[in-house]
């Protein structure tokens, strides 16, 4: 190990946060919630809803990072939600400065915390290359010498003269792939950017971003909730967790250490303060907990369904709400969903609570985690969230006739046995 | 290659960091932000540039109209038109310099929470757009020179135009320095950038734009104007290209100190900001 050139060395690293109450956002607003605190009363601009207890506290999103990272090495970052590896790649790319420790990086930094980023509709595809290239650290000298394998790898040819803005958001995301992907920098960081695309553009991807840790020597940094491409691309994995590092090592082994780290054994779950995704733009109804009420444990046989208790609140008024509750396993792919239509209606602030039957036997014996949505569908069929919380684990016991399942390729549903009929020839 | 590229991040930040080699490296992509500033807002409209010369064209004939007609206010002797046409220039120059880098953090902040790159690029970048468009302004106010200098109705001191790209680097940095300091704050408190856009247009009445300084009396009001440190390079300016103005030495003086330390106190904001305004925007 000694001998290995060192590529980016973070040491004491932490990033601090303040919780609740942030700044009003306006001039007015402070003085307002510094007025109120002066006379002993209610501040008037804290959020409804948010814990109290939290205002004025802070929070250590990273918490003490000591990593070294070796010249030509991919390096997977793994962690659940809220472990801290979007802040640390923040931190790596510059957006934002840590609050104590320090950083050495060696070499340049391509950035992929998201593509696209300046992407401008009015412009063309060549003139975002352009903008794109320069924003990420190219001169026009070294676009212009890489726009021909830039226009090649991205497949969109065709249109590289018409604006962005009539792509469609696979075209726009093949090129602004394209462009980071041909960047001459030394060390690349990527967030789940190959989520997007289709298939055979994602497989392109990984095979460019593995060339370019295996032959090019360059090192590459890559976060990603999906343990399957994280098994094809990484040559070493980091486990965070609470803004530490908990594992470091063997892939198959943090695989393992996270998957651990997920499995709680919980049977009731507050969800009231768990942090929502960022794409859920429209939250109307806000899920409070989650129990099982049959079991005190979270193992379940195989013909023992599962029965839960949900709470929830609605934030306006609803109707049309269908429910989903997709199942994932513990590696991060979906599994299957249970849905229900025309679940709900209800009025502002009333509270609910439904007990829900689900029927597991399907399921190979396995760890499992659910994840609940709440949704509207509109006429053309299409969903549209208003609710998402990542919820409760379980674990189904065995019993599949005796056999070792191979999930790998039989998948993780034990369709019904089939009714079989012999005749004679 | 690895010492080439070496990178120290520390949560200590040091007060006056301006990194200007770095700044040099992303030369390109100012430049790129230039264009954009024009390519984009002229795309999709049918006089496409034209628009370029139209607008300061229409505004300057609006000021003719109504305080050089309606209010009968005086010119010194030089012909309404290109009055108007070059202190319609030089405040759209300034002005655009404020307003843009008003907006630095809060409309690219998209851009800035993905990827990093000198921040310091987008408000030279909104200097250079607007010393673009200025030009374009001054080539029509040339025009009109030409046709005034033929038939003798204004005389400019040619000597002094050496003082043109002075006085350029003076209200860009002026403007640059104001802009940011607001772009700062507005991280923070939104207010600042609605209250700019309403004060740089009183701001221009406290500037010698659409009257000359010979046109108000003695009393407070002169003072106010000679104070405003945008005067005195306006005024330069009109004394260089149309040969009358006012041009106070000690004013011009006080008005480079005001310039000089309002762009060092934006630099030293910015740099403070750039770092961590992501976490509170």
């Amino acid at each position: 190990m000694d001998n290995k050139e060192i590529a980016i060395k973070l040491s004491g690293v932490k990033k601090m946060y303040k919780l609740g109450q942030i700044g009003g956002g306006t001039l007015t607003a402070d003085l307002q919630s510094w007025w109120a605190r002066v006379r002993g009363k209610e501040d008037p601009n804290t959020k409804i809803g948010t814990d109290t207890r939290l205002i004025g506290k802070t929070f250590m999103a990273l918490n003490g990072i000591d990593l070294t990272v070796y010249k030509g090495e991919a390096l997977g970052i793994i962690g659940g939600n809220g472990a801290g590896k979007s802040t640390m790649l923040k931190l790596l790319s510059r957006v934002t400065a840590p609050t104590e420790g320090e950083i050495d990086i060696y070499g340049r930094i391509a950035s992929m915390l998201e593509v696209g980023t300046g992407f401008n509709g009015e412009m063309t595809g060549r003139e975002n290359v352009y903008m794109n290239g320069a924003i990420l650290g190219m001169t026009k000298a070294e676009i212009d010498a890489k726009m021909e394998d830039i226009i090649e790898f991205s497949e969109v040819r065709e249109f590289i003269d018409t604006p962005v803005k009539r792509y469609s958001s696979g075209m726009y995301v093949k090129l602004a792939f394209s462009v980071a992907a041909h960047l001459d920098s030394e060390i690349m960081i990527m967030d789940e950017v190959l989520a997007v695309g289709d298939m055979a553009f994602q497989k392109k991807c990984l095979d460019k971003m593995r060339d370019a840790a295996k032959k090019e020597g360059r090192t590459v940094l890559y976060v990603s909730h999906n343990m399957n491409t994280i098994r094809q691309l990484c040559d070493r994995c980091i486990v965070l967790d609470k803004g530490k590092v908990v594992f470091e090592g063997d892939v198959e082994e943090a695989i393992g250490v996270y998957m651990e780290s997920e499995a709680n054994e919980e049977i009731e779950i507050d969800l009231i303060d768990i942090q929502r995704p960022k794409w859920l733009i429209k939250r109307l109804m806000n899920l409070r907990s989650v129990k099982y009420l049959n079991k005190d444990n979270n193992c379940f046989d195989t013909n023992e369904p599962i029965v839960l208790q949900m709470e929830w609140n609605n934030l306006v008024d609803v109707t049309d709400v269908c429910l989903r509750i997709e199942v994932v396993n513990l590696e991060g792919n979906p599994v299957g969903t249970y849905i229900i239509y025309d679940f709900y209606n209800g009025k502002k602030d009333e509270e609910s609570c439904a007990v829900i039957k689900l029927d597991i036997s399907a399921l190979i014996e396995d760890k499992y985690k659910l994840r609940f949505v709440l949704f509207h569908r509109d006429e053309a069929g299409n969903n549209l969230n208003i609710e998402y919380a990542e919820g409760l684990c379980f674990m189904k016991l065995a019993s599949n006739g005796g056999l070792v399942w191979d999930s790998r390729h039989w998948g993780q549903i034990h369709m019904p046995t089939p009714e079989v009929v012999f005749k004679n020839i | 290659m690895n010492n080439q590229y070496h990178t120290h991040i520390t949560s200590k930040r040091k007060w006056f960091e301006l990194n200007l080699k770095e700044v040099w490296q992303y030369r390109d992509l100012i430049w790129l932000f230039t264009k954009r500033s024009f390519v984009v807002t002229y795309k999709q409209t049918i006089l496409g540039p034209a628009w370029i010369f139209l607008s300061p064209l229409i505004s300057s004939l609006m000021y003719a109209f109504v305080f050089g007609g309606i209010a009968g206010i005086g010119t010194e002797g030089i012909p309404q038109i290109l009055f108007y046409l070059l202190g319609n220039a030089v405040w759209m120059y300034f002005s655009t310099c404020v307003n843009k880098n008003a907006t630095t953090f809060t409309s690219n902040a998209g851009v800035f929470g993905k990827v990093y790159f000198p921040r310091l690029t987008t408000p030279i970048s909104n200097v250079l757009s607007s010393v673009i468009q200025f030009g374009v302004q001054m080539a029509m106010v040339f025009i009109f020179l030409a046709y005034y200098l033929i038939v003798g109705q204004v005389h400019p001191n040619w000597w002094a135009w050496v003082f043109i790209p002075i006085v350029l680097v003076h209200l860009g940095l002026l403007g640059m320095g104001f802009g940011v300091i607001v772009s700062s704050l507005t991280t923070k408190y939104r207010d600042l950038s609605i209250l700019i856009t309403f004060g740089v247009q009183l701001w221009m009445y406290a500037t010698p734009i659409v009257y000359p300084i010979s046109e108000i009396g003695i009393g407070w009001m002169r003072t106010v104007v000679l104070i405003n440190p945008v005067t005195a390079p306006v005024e330069l300016l009109r004394y260089a290209v149309l040969g009358q103005g006012t041009v106070d030495i000690f004013y011009y003086i006080l008005s480079w100190g005001v310039t000089f330390i309002v762009a060092v106190v934006g630099v030293l904001i910015f740099n403070r900001v750039e770092k961590t305004f992501m976490d509170t925007v």
